[in-house]
């Protein structure tokens, strides 16, 4: 019998590193109909649709103005309170959200997956674009506040770093798209999980320097647990950059960095083991 | 290039019964423990076979185990079983929606699987966009979807609405655009699990026509699950019969249907000699019911129009030697337990006279009127003046659709309880 050429081989495992990422690009259509279907469903029948965008990170950074700034006395590194808090916001949103989002997406779409294949990686990966999406726009927010107070007062020193600001967003997208993958495949077995991230999130808020600059750390004790913390170095370093205040090195953005890409690979294999046969558990 | 279109090859999937959550933790380290020591997975020896019949001692049941069938390019295969047998379960490893836990299944050509209609609908899109986004889902890109966009409106008839978000739809019209849009997939495999129960039953004569159209028309390699078994034998070229998760025939689609019906034997010979809810003297008592065809030959589907005949054995405790007038009744009951009709000797010229060496009684009916469902029979007798033996419940059939009236169309259920012949002129 001659030498048959089979397109595809279905069996129990898949070799570790097969992220089949040909695969998803294959199904790319499908993922910006995730994202789009994200949006529409999102605001279709809400009044004030996409304002929602704005509304929701203003409140937050009034919120922290008050409790932190005013009720609390924290210190703001003597930046303007309303710009040093949605900088924080704006950034931690993203990766606060897309990580909720991304670990729930077994549990969420189980019907869906239960019935029909299609990479699963397309619906994670949409989840980031259509967050992705919703930053720029309250990034935009971020920008008009920030010019503001770049034009009308010299409290802020923006410097070259921001060159660097669509790196540190890549690094917290792909860093929530692990987490979250990791999250959602360990979910579909122990749904404790699922609460544990829930506070988790907000947890590691207090752990990365957003309320707070990282300077007014003096316990060396504390310090060492933010800075383990990767994701400090990139909040940290996009407040440097656009309001000049704060503390920037490269040694801790590379650090965050090659955690990212460890949790993003790990997230990947785990994710990829799970998809095939979680239907049987969730 | 081999005309195989798929290959499976020692096929099982094992699964844990009861509760998942207790003790998972505890077994997956007892599993990954056996795997870093290169050992047999502990929890998959235990496994046995599925038979959800009978209570089985291990948590594990190996849902398929050991199947092997080929299918060729172009063919059109149907795969049968009872509930339970693994259909479902080999659906879902074909689709890849869950992994086996052994063997491979080999595969040349893209795949695509219908086990439901509407996968992914979003009840806030509207018609247009749902085509769009469970077109993308079910594998298809965004040109593909755009240069048959109009015909899958067109086949679903729901072009008025298309803008229209889906929760506003009737469930009829949601139903006709979901399989609209499966209709239209282009894959060289397509996998297709009862979505045929859709609909009323004009639509449903549209998508058992576009299935056919599908296979026949562009020589695709289909595989079909269906308990329809005259939509089975309709379509299906070949056929492979599961029991148990394990397969039990593969083979041609006609011959695959007798082996469905002999397993399901029991079903049309029932055994009466043990039953205790009767009433009567016991003069004689009922012992089986057999239906025959027009060769004599016994049968185990009964189609809508079909000729056969039933044949009541009994057991005769009449000791005289005289003639004694008797009176055979077999009612038929619908589900409802409506009583349907009646075969009688009752509507016999003469009296009908038994003796105390008769055996058994025979019914035929040439034509058979009911429709399909499902149906109940009780069967009555007395001797003289005194009830002999009545089960009210003797036993259950199925009739499926068939071609009452030659005419090439079946008889579905929805146009009616029974059929009457007759003829209609135009004058």
């Amino acid at each position: 019998m001659q030498e048959e050429s089979w397109t595809e081989v279905i069996q129990p495992r898949t070799r570790l590193l097969d992220l089949g990422l040909a695969d998803v690009w294959r199904y790319r259509d499908l993922v910006m109909l995730f994202v789009r279907r994200d949006f529409v469903s999102t605001y279709k029948q809400t009044v004030l649709g996409p304002i929602w965008f704005f509304i929701q990170p203003l409140l937050t950074t009034i919120t922290y103005y008050i409790i932190f700034g005013r009720v609390a006395n924290l210190s703001t590194d003597a930046l303007p309170p309303l710009v040093f808090y949605i900088s924080g916001v704006t950034i931690w949103n993203y990766f606060a959200q897309t990580l909720t989002a991304t670990s729930t997406v077994f549990r969420d779409n189980a019907a869906m997956f239960g019935k029909v294949y299609f990479p699963r990686l397309t619906m994670p990966l949409s989840i980031v674009i259509s967050n992705l999406v919703r930053f720029a726009i309250q990034f935009g927010l971020f920008l008009l506040i920030w010019l503001y107070y770049v034009v009308q007062t010299d409290a802020i020193h923006p410097n070259w770093l921001i060159a660097l600001t669509p790196a540190l967003i890549a690094i917290m997208g792909l860093m929530s798209l692990g987490l979250g993958m990791i999250f959602s495949a360990l979910t579909t077995k122990y749904r404790d999980l699922a609460m544990l991230l829930t506070f988790g999130v907000q947890l590691l808020m207090y752990a990365t320097p957003v309320i707070y600059p990282l300077s007014s750390i003096t316990n060396p004790k504390y310090k060492l647990i933010i800075l383990a913390n990767p994701m400090s170095s990139i909040v940290e370093t996009f407040r440097y950059a656009f309001l000049g205040s704060g503390t920037f090195s490269w040694a801790a953005l590379a650090y965050s960095a090659v955690i990212t890409l460890a949790v993003l690979l790990a997230g990947i294999i785990i994710f990829n083991r799970v998809q095939k046969s979680f239907t049987d558990t969730v | 290039m081999s005309d195989v279109a798929i290959k499976v090859e020692n096929l099982g999937k094992l699964y844990r019964l009861g509760e998942v959550g207790t003790g998972t933790l505890s077994q997956d380290l007892n599993r990954w423990w056996a795997q870093v020591r290169g050992k047999e997975d502990p929890f998959a020896k235990i496994g046995e076979a599925n038979d959800r019949t009978k209570k089985g001692s291990s948590d594990f049941v190996w849902s398929l185990k050991d199947v092997n069938f080929e299918v060729k390019k172009g063919e059109v295969l149907g795969i049968i079983g009872r509930n339970g047998a693994g259909k479902s379960t080999l659906l879902k490893i074909l689709s890849k929606v869950t992994a086996p836990t052994t063997g491979k299944i080999k595969v040349d050509g893209r795949i695509a699987s219908l086990l439901e209609v509407g996968t992914g609908f979003h009840p806030e899109l509207t018609g247009r966009e749902n085509i769009f986004l469970n077109g993308a889902i079910l594998g298809m890109s965004k040109t593909e979807i755009r240069a048959k966009f109009d015909e899958i409106v067109d086949f679903s008839g729901v072009e008025r609405y298309i803008d229209t978000p889906v929760k506003r739809y009737s469930s009829g019209m949601y139903v006709r655009l979901a399989f609209a849009v499966s209709a239209f997939l282009e894959p060289e495999i397509l996998i297709v699990d009862e979505v045929l129960a859709v609909g009323d039953a004009e639509f449903q004569k549209k998508c058992l026509g576009r299935m056919k159209d599908v296979s026949v028309n562009d020589g695709r390699t289909v595989l079909f699950v269906s308990h329809n078994m005259a939509a089975v034998q309709q379509l299906c070229t070949t056929g492979i019969l599961l029991k148990n998760g394990q397969l039990f025939y593969d083979g041609e689609v006609r011959k695959t249907l007798q082996e469905y019906f002999a397993m399901q034997k029991n079903v049309f010979e029932s055994d009466l000699g043990s039953r205790t809810d009767r009433k009567g003297t016991g003069l004689i008592k009922f012992t089986s019911i057999e239906f025959y065809d027009s060769h004599n030959q016994p049968i185990y589907n009964i189609v809508t129009g079909q000729q056969l005949s039933l044949k009541l054995k009994f057991e005769n405790n009449i000791q005289d030697k005289k003639d004694h007038n008797v009176r055979f009744d077999v009612i038929i009951m619908d589900e409802n337990e409506n009583m349907i009709s009646m075969l009688t000797t009752f509507y016999q010229h003469n009296n009908t006279y038994i003796h105390s060496d008769s055996a058994y009684y025979t019914i035929s009916i040439p034509k058979l009127p009911l429709s399909q469902g499902n149906y109940t029979l009780g069967i009555y007798c007395k001797i003289d003046e005194d009830e002999a033996d009545w089960i009210m419940n003797a036993m259950e059939f199925t009739v499926e659709e068939g071609d009452f009236f030659n005419c090439g169309r079946v008889m579905p259920r929805g146009f009616g309880a029974v059929a009457i012949e007759h003829t209609i002129q135009l004058h």
